[in-house]
């Protein structure tokens, strides 16, 4: 029998009778990260890495959690599970599964650059591999966040010179922080979303370095901070929210800002490619150090990109799931890129 | 070709016209002559002239992007635009240069000189030279359909900006058939305007939609009304003994349209009409269906057998240009009077009458005469104040449009396919169908009419109903009810509904209606003895 299998309710290893971020309520759920297409609520018991843990909390309320540091083998049932860095956010993790002799690798999202935030993916060695390409198209290679960083630093201090404020659309969970990390604090005030500060004191309680930031509450005084940076959801610009601001320029960090199409799109002045996921030589070069022979495709352009796999020389399938469309923010479908 | 890929981002990336004006009018400040005239060139539609396929170019990315050239294929749909995907999928460039843009301009020129393998050296040693972002615009200028957000309006307005121009004078200086093989910047821009151009025609003057009612314009005495035809806008310039066809995007008809050659026999040399080019039914006197004047559409040449099926006319409604001199001071009135003068007495086979005033009394008096703008083959009533001038451009106020309210029909969504470009990574093209009995025939597709919002909601729901996949197409459980608008209907053999549609869009996501009681095929039939 296969290691892992492939369920209407998610990724089941019938050796260790538990599932991976699955998508309808299951007794024993193995996390791979907090956004809400992998992490759902509903299940009886969760177990995530410890870095995730907070996150989890933080989004699903009361749940039965269990955590493991990474790299710290478990044994489930007749299964070996592991939790190795995933590099996609704070606590993300692959997760590893060995059934007598047999590894099989569940990616969840990752990412390979290394962002000098989160923990650094980590290649793992396995037969199977079941990756995410939501960007598995060669029209898609980032360049370094080192020149991204300067890009956006240029654009807000500019802005700032102008006395306009600098709206920074990103997801609030990850894209922010990482953003946070990137910016260059000295250009002037930093201003957050709810939904962004309360994803950063989480993270700050876990030692997750952030410099300072104000929360915009609804008595903020946008002129109290002239020139500042402000970070929130895509869905709060062009909100009431963000007008408060007055004549500001609005960015977006994603890598669909790869895309002319895209950027025009979302409308703002700016779009940044910043991807929290593997771009088209990450992808490729992850699944080679795997060493993986069988390759499963889940979410992304999986068709295309397992027709590339098999014309190399690898067992690729496209695997439908339901990761990638999480529709508790309006704007995910392009955003948690 | 920094200093014209820094413009083309400052202009790309915003949707402030204030900003994209600035831009523009800093780079005309800065530029060189050369640069200056092409760029003008570029953003009035004037192109070099193609010299590769777009076959050529996938390939040659192909090879040096080291990818299989099925994988760039497939690529290009989701990006919408061949130049950006090549431009996307070559490795960084190897030595990078910063060459002027006329410098790029005449070596693609150059390459209609050159042998196959030699263009193809030439222009994989470009790509090695330029950015991700000049690389694209390059590839935007080997491959044509030049769109890229700056209309030739607002080019025109920062370069009066950045000349002290003023606007309308350097608008019709830009009107015509000139390129920059014949004119420089001096002589097209900064010379007197003794030697214009005799094919030029006048800058056309655009109508808004109607939406209030027609009421708030006040007194029906001050306007006059028309049928809004369905055709082509068109100009004809008659000068020097020699006449042009230009249509609203000023590209250049005179040969897709023999039949006007003959208006050289009937009007003096210094007239210029504005009118709408329609197919053209003598019998009937009317209009023939849209459909039979696309199949001239896009034709360079006309075959006979095309030319007795679909004999085209221009249905004049405006004279800008009488005995060589510019009317549109005048007003619309006085105009019209003398447009009458002028084609009222001409033989019928005369390539052009005037499209007919429409009388009436009272504003609701001529609600009731648009009802029935169908069975004329019309869209609806134009109304033009009787006092104003020809304007430039889209101008609120003395000319308005007021059609039809669209045809209707509860339709249910069957199959979905992302979009393309702006909308990559959206499921925006949808198949709909209507009942018979107990199936559902699928009758038109529609691509737009909901907010970025519902295609966001609709490519969730349909990443999660997928019945089937067919290459990019995917059948969807039929649930979704949605309220089809569309201007016309015709009977059409090639589709298995038996119908065509003119001007499909999803009007209203009805979440309220179940799909059982979506119309039928019935309706949709009824609908084509009515109306087609």
């Amino acid at each position: 029998m296969a290691v892992l299998t492939f369920t209407d309710r998610g990724i089941y290893c019938p050796a260790g009778d538990f599932f991976v971020d699955p998508w309808r309520p299951v007794d024993r759920a193995l996390i791979t990260h907090g956004h809400a297409d992998h992490a759902r609520p509903g299940h009886n018991r969760y177990l995530a890495t410890e870095a995730a843990a907070p996150v989890m909390r933080h989004r699903l309320g009361e749940i039965d959690l269990d955590t493991v540091a990474y790299g710290k083998a478990l044994t489930i049932g007749d299964a070996k599970v592991s939790f190795h860095p995933a590099g996609h956010i704070p606590g993300s993790a692959q997760i590893r599964v060995e059934v007598g002799g047999e590894v099989w690798v569940v990616s969840g999202d990752y990412k390979t650059e290394a962002d000098g935030f989160c923990e650094d993916f980590e290649p793992v060695r396995c037969h199977s591999f079941i990756t995410e390409c939501t960007f598995g198209l060669p029209v898609f290679s980032w360049v370094s966040q080192a020149a991204v960083a300067a890009e956006i630093n240029a654009w807000w201090a500019a802005n700032a010179a102008e006395g306009r404020a600098s709206l920074l659309g990103a997801y609030s969970l990850g894209k922010a922080q990482r953003l946070l990390a990137l910016v260059n604090p000295k250009i002037g005030p930093i201003l957050t979303h709810g939904a962004v500060e309360g994803t950063n004191a989480v993270l700050r309680g876990q030692g997750y370095a952030l410099p300072e930031t104000v929360q915009v509450l609804p008595d903020t005084d946008p002129k109290a901070h002239p020139g500042a940076l402000v970070l929130a959801p895509p869905s709060a610009l062009g909100t009431p929210w963000a007008r408060r601001f007055g004549p500001a320029s609005t960015g977006f960090a994603s890598g669909w800002m790869r895309l002319r199409g895209v950027r025009r799109r979302r409308a703002a002045d700016r779009g940044f490619v910043l991807s929290d996921h593997a771009d088209w030589p990450g992808l490729i070069g992850a699944i080679r150090e795997t060493g993986a022979e069988n390759i499963y495709a889940t979410h992304g352009y999986t068709d295309i990109f397992a027709r590339w796999m098999n014309s190399e020389g690898w067992n690729a399938e496209v695997v439908p799931t339901e990761f990638g469309t999480d529709e508790d923010d309006d704007a995910a479908v392009t955003d948690a890129a | 070709m920094k200093d014209f890929a820094a413009l083309f981002t400052a202009v790309d990336q915003t949707t402030k016209t204030t900003i994209k004006t600035r831009a523009l009018a800093d780079y005309f400040s800065q530029a060189s002559d050369d640069d200056k005239l092409w760029t003008i060139a570029l953003f009035s539609g004037r192109r070099p002239k193609r010299a590769v396929t777009t076959t050529q170019l996938r390939e040659w990315a192909a090879e040096r992007a080291g990818i299989p050239l099925w994988l760039l294929e497939e690529s290009y749909p989701i990006v919408g635009d061949l130049a950006e995907t090549i431009a996307l999928v070559l490795p960084p460039p190897a030595e990078e240069t910063d060459r002027p843009l006329s410098h790029w301009i005449n070596d693609l020129r150059a390459l209609a000189q050159v042998d196959i393998d030699t263009r193809r050296d030439r222009i994989v040693a470009a790509w090695d030279q330029l950015d991700a972002t000049e690389r694209f615009l390059f590839n935007k200028l080997l491959t044509g359909g030049w769109r890229i957000g700056v209309s030739q309006k607002l080019m025109t307005r920062a370069l009066a900006q950045a000349t002290g121009q003023d606007e309308a004078a350097l608008a019709l200086k830009l009107m015509g058939g000139w390129t920059p093989d014949d004119v420089s910047y001096r002589t097209l821009i900064e010379a007197d305007d003794g030697s214009a151009d005799l094919s030029r025609p006048y800058p056309f003057y655009l109508a808004y939609q109607l939406d209030d009612p027609p009421e708030t314009l006040g007194d029906p005495e001050e306007w006059q009304a028309e049928w809004k035809w369905d055709g082509i806008r068109g100009q004809l310039v008659v000068r020097g003994g020699e006449h042009h066809v230009w249509s609203r995007g000023e590209e250049l008809m005179t040969d897709r349209f023999p039949e006007f050659a003959r208006a050289r026999d009937f009007l003096p040399d210094g007239t210029v009409i504005d009118g709408e080019i329609a197919a053209w039914d003598a019998e009937a006197v009317m209009p023939m269906p849209f459909n039979t004047l696309q199949s001239r559409i896009g034709r360079k040449t006309v075959p006979k057998k095309l030319l007795t099926e679909a004999p085209v006319i221009m249905l004049a409604y405006d004279l800008l240009e009488e005995a060589g001199t510019d009317l549109r001071e005048t007003p619309m009135a006085d105009r019209r009077a003398r447009l009458e003068a002028l084609i009222a007495p001409l033989p019928a086979e005369a390539p052009l009458r005037p499209s007919p005033l429409i009388d009436f009394a009272d504003w609701e008096n001529l609600a009731r005469q648009r009802a029935t703008a169908r069975e004329f083959r019309a869209e609806g009533v134009m109304l033009k104040r009787k006092g104003s001038p020809y304007l430039s451009g889209r101008k609120k106020g003395d000319w308005w449009k007021w059609k039809l309210d669209p045809l209707v029909i509860d339709a249910v969504m069957i199959y979905a396919q992302q979009g393309a470009g702006r909308r990559a990574n959206l499921f925006t093209d949808f198949t709909f169908a209507v009942w018979d009995a107990e199936t559902l025939v699928p009758f038109t597709k529609a691509y737009s009419g909901l907010t970025d919002a519902e295609f966001r909601k609709i490519t969730a729901w349909v990443r999660r109903n997928t019945v089937e996949r067919y290459g990019p197409v995917r059948q969807v459980t039929p649930e979704h009810v949605f309220e089809i608008a569309f201007e016309g209907i015709q009977a059409s053999p090639r589709h298995k509904s038996g119908v065509a549609l003119r001007f499909p869009r999803m009007s209203r996501w009805r979440h309220d209606k179940p799909k059982e009681e979506a119309n039928t095929l019935e309706d949709l039939k009824a609908m084509l003895a009515a109306y087609g």
